[in-house]
């Protein structure tokens, strides 16, 4: 069993920050299918379309029958630990640095042998393990062997906090404390184990409902951030910049008006100016001293959350301008992920539903809880996900989008 | 099985065994250690470059190269042409392919050289992209390399069979006793098992003389009509019958057996001879382990029976069972693609009567085999040959 993770001493400011390396990343382009699920939480295989025979490695041809057509399909992942080993040599700076490493060969039930990294709390070969994907630190899919079933503290097994981020004792930024949603994030972040969590409110001189009870959590400090206010943003960094792990930027300006229900940009440039100027003004004081900190002890900096939304993918006519803002700050946030990549730090894109706010009083059920909203934020770092559709609506958003953008678009349109 | 029978070897000579000098470290490319072993058969066999109007060619580090930008390189203008990217089995197929080619007429020397060098950062970078599945599926985790590959076949044998470190340690210890009378070997100190067993760990349950240790250096040998060889006055080898597979067994859930099984008896059916005829045995050898698949995959003992096999025998050249007379790759270094030579230049050496080292008392017959390529999580590649001491 898993030792629970002992709270990490403060680091020494006299000792050099270790560099963030990454494990190889190279890939064929077959191979980032495997990714691609991933990133969403899903574990798939290539599977012929014409005789069924599950593929691994990634590949061009069904190794049966030589069909090309190799669809991704979900796989359970039970299979049987055949062998494993300890590598205590290795050719990468990255495993280097972390060896000793432990590695597992498994027979997959579905048919295929794969390499995999090694829980800790599987039991001795041979033995029942579930294989599921991962991201790694360099963002890529890799395989990992979980024992059946959940033991206490695996989320603290050493090799497996490399490739999640999750919030025990590391420290929080929530940009916006204000909302419904940010103070539920909280709740959930300071449940999880957060060691520190500040919490921004852009106009302090004003009291919001359940803010100063918030206050009150032992972890929680209060700081005036306003994302319009370049200013305010280079502050806060200058103040809590090189001790931010996780960032969750759910600070939004949202008014419900498409292009002919208001006259002028005035709305439209204060979504402008929070959704994507505020990311913009975030990134640019908070990622590079978060992507240096990239390997920075136990507690590392290692994820960037960007509560988005999901009419981000299609205008949603009626918020026609709020969507053009969430499409402009999801452009961002890719280029953001590219950014922080090299420091292994994640950038994880939320595309929620919409909330059940004053905001989207007009649109009907089901509407997302912000609670529901914040344990999917604090579930997408712990299983290290990249990108989160949480609720029923932008669940069918995405699965409409994903099978042809052009009729959802029409859908949208015609309402 | 309604198989054809098998054309035999019977005017086909192998001659002339050279070796490049190994060392751990080289600033030369492959080209210069290529250029060497084909300067060495020219040397040993005082023919002129001019003679040689076949050429096979096997080398990890040529690239960009390949055979063809070698024929430039070298001033050579053969007739008849082979690039063999089969690592360790490179030898024996470089073997079959030569032979048909110098039986049929379609070239009349053929020159087989291996060689490749070793720059400090090389090895890393071969197995970092050494094959797509590899590079997709192996290398991400804990990158290694083919340690970690071979730990886990060891481990699963290990678990399966009753295998003990102290079975792996013997052969070791007794490849090592070989080596010390091989000059080209780069291991010079006596190993016990003792050491071997208080090694550091590589790749649990591999440790440190477990592991080939990556060098450069080459090997080379011609193939030709017995005539030819005679006329020459070269000693020679005659082949008696070879084999070669890839990706044998693609059902088995994890390689505990290689080509070899599939195809033993198609070895000793043309050569007409039985593994008890053998007077020694030159195996791939990168890690103890493939040598115990080939004692059973080769029929010395029934599968699973390799630890007891070991027990039961000596493994030096003045002992009960002659293996890897030179010290092999465990012991001598492992020259990249010239790996996959070694054991048969150490079988030619041995049936020409210029053993390099000790000498396996009247070496008549010798098995020789060969094993390449972990691609993913298997070596693909399996061939082996039986040669006989020739005339002249």
């Amino acid at each position: 069993m898993t030792e629970p993770m002992i709270r990490p001493p403060r680091r020494n400011p006299i000792l050099r920050t270790r560099q963030s390396l990454l494990p190889p990343w190279q890939r064929s382009r077959v191979a980032l299918g495997m990714t691609a699920a991933a990133a969403e939480g899903r574990f798939e295989l290539q599977v012929c379309a014409k005789c069924g025979a599950v593929q691994y490695p990634p590949r061009e041809a069904c190794h049966r029958c030589l069909d090309d057509r190799l669809p991704w399909r979900e796989q359970l992942g039970s299979g049987e630990l055949l062998s494993q080993t300890r590598v205590h040599v290795s050719h990468d700076l990255f495993f280097r640095e972390r060896v000793p490493w432990r590695l597992g060969m498994v027979k997959l039930d579905c048919g295929p042998t794969v390499v995999v990294h090694l829980h800790g709390d599987v039991a001795q070969p041979p033995s029942r393990v579930r294989v599921g994907a991962r991201l790694d630190r360099a963002a890529m899919a890799v395989l990992v062997g979980f024992p059946e079933k959940d033991g206490a503290n695996m989320a603290d097994d050493r090799q497996l906090r490399e490739m999640t981020c999750d919030p025990k004792f590391r420290k929080v930024l929530v940009t916006d404390g204000k909302t419904s949603a940010g103070q539920a994030l909280v709740r959930a972040l300071a449940a999880a184990g957060a060691d520190l969590i500040w919490v921004g409110h852009a106009e302090p001189w004003k009291k919001f409902p359940g803010l100063e009870e918030l206050a009150k959590l032992p972890q929680v400090m209060l700081m005036p951030l306003d994302l319009t206010d370049a200013r305010s943003v280079r502050e806060i960094a200058a103040a809590i910049g090189a001790k931010v792990d996780i960032l969750v930027n759910n600070a939004e300006y949202h008014r419900a008006h498409g292009i002919a229900s208001r006259h002028g940009t005035e709305a439209a440039r204060a979504e402008m100016d929070v959704n994507y100027f505020g990311l913009l003004r975030l990134a640019q004081e908070f990622g590079p001293v978060m992507r240096a900190r990239g390997a920075d002890g136990k507690a590392s900096a290692v994820a960037w959350v960007n509560v988005l939304s999901i009419f981000a993918l299609s205008n949603f006519p009626a918020h026609g301008t709020y969507s053009a803002s969430k499409a402009a700050a999801f452009s961002l946030a890719q280029c953001l992920r590219a950014e922080m990549r090299p420091g292994g730090v994640r950038v994880i894109n939320v595309f929620p539903g919409p909330l059940d706010d004053e905001w989207n009083q007009l649109l009907p059920p089901p509407k997302l809880d912000p609670a529901a909203l914040a344990r999917a934020c604090v579930a997408a770092l712990k299983d290290g996900v990249e990108d989160v559709y949480p609720g029923d609506v932008a669940e069918e958003w995405r699965a409409r989008f994903r099978e042809n953008p052009k009729v959802l678009e029409r859908e949208l349109s015609t309402g | 099985m309604n198989e054809r029978m098998r054309a035999g070897y019977a005017d086909v000579a192998v001659t002339v065994p050279v070796t490049v000098p190994y060392v751990r470290h080289s600033i030369r490319s492959a080209h210069w250690f290529l250029a060497r072993a084909l300067a060495g058969l020219l040397q040993d066999s005082k023919l002129e470059k001019e003679a040689i109007d076949g050429l096979c060619v096997s080398s990890f580090l040529l690239f960009p190269d390949t055979a063809v930008g070698l024929t430039q390189h070298l001033g050579l203008s053969p007739r008849w042409l082979d690039h063999i990217p089969m690592g360790g089995a490179s030898g024996i197929v470089a073997l079959r392919r030569a032979a048909r080619a110098v039986a049929s007429g379609d070239a009349e020397i053929v020159a087989c050289i291996a060689g490749d060098t070793n720059h400090v950062d090389s090895f890393r970078q071969t197995i970092a992209s050494f094959s797509q599945f590899a590079r997709d599926a192996v290398y991400p985790y804990g990158s290694g390399g083919p340690n970690a590959s071979f730990a886990f076949l060891t481990d699963h044998y290990m678990r399966t069979t009753g295998a003990r470190r102290e079975d792996f340690g013997k052969l070791c210890v007794a490849q090592r006793v070989n080596a010390l009378a091989n000059p080209h070997a780069l291991f010079k100190k006596p190993l016990t098992l003792a050491e071997y067993l208080a090694a550091r760990p590589i790749a649990e349950p591999l440790h440190l003389f477990d592991c080939v240790m990556p060098c450069a250096g080459g090997e080379a040998f011609l193939v030709m009509t017995r005539d030819r060889a005679a006329s020459l006055g070269l000693g020679y080898a005659t082949v008696l019958g070879t084999i070669e597979r890839h990706n044998a067994f693609p059902d088995d859930p994890i390689q505990t057996r290689g080509g070899w099984a599939l195809d033993r008896e198609a070895l000793y059916e043309q050569a007409a001879v039985g593994p008890s005829d053998m007077d020694f045995v030159e195996f791939y050898d990168d890690y103890p382990l493939i040598t115990t698949l080939q004692l059973e995959d080769l029929g010395f003992c029934a599968k699973g029976d390799g630890p007891r096999f070991i027990r039961d025998h000596s493994f030096t050249a003045d002992g009960s069972f002659p293996l890897n007379t030179s010290g092999g790759q465990l012991s001598v270094g492992q020259a990249g693609a010239a790996g996959g030579y070694l054991g048969l230049v150490a079988a030619l050496r041995q049936l020409t009567g210029q053993p390099q080292g000790a000498a396996v008392p009247d070496a008549r017959l010798g098995l020789v085999s060969g094993f390449g390529m972990i691609n993913y999580d298997r070596g693909l590649c399996s061939g082996a040959a039986v040669l006989a001491r020739g005339g002249a």
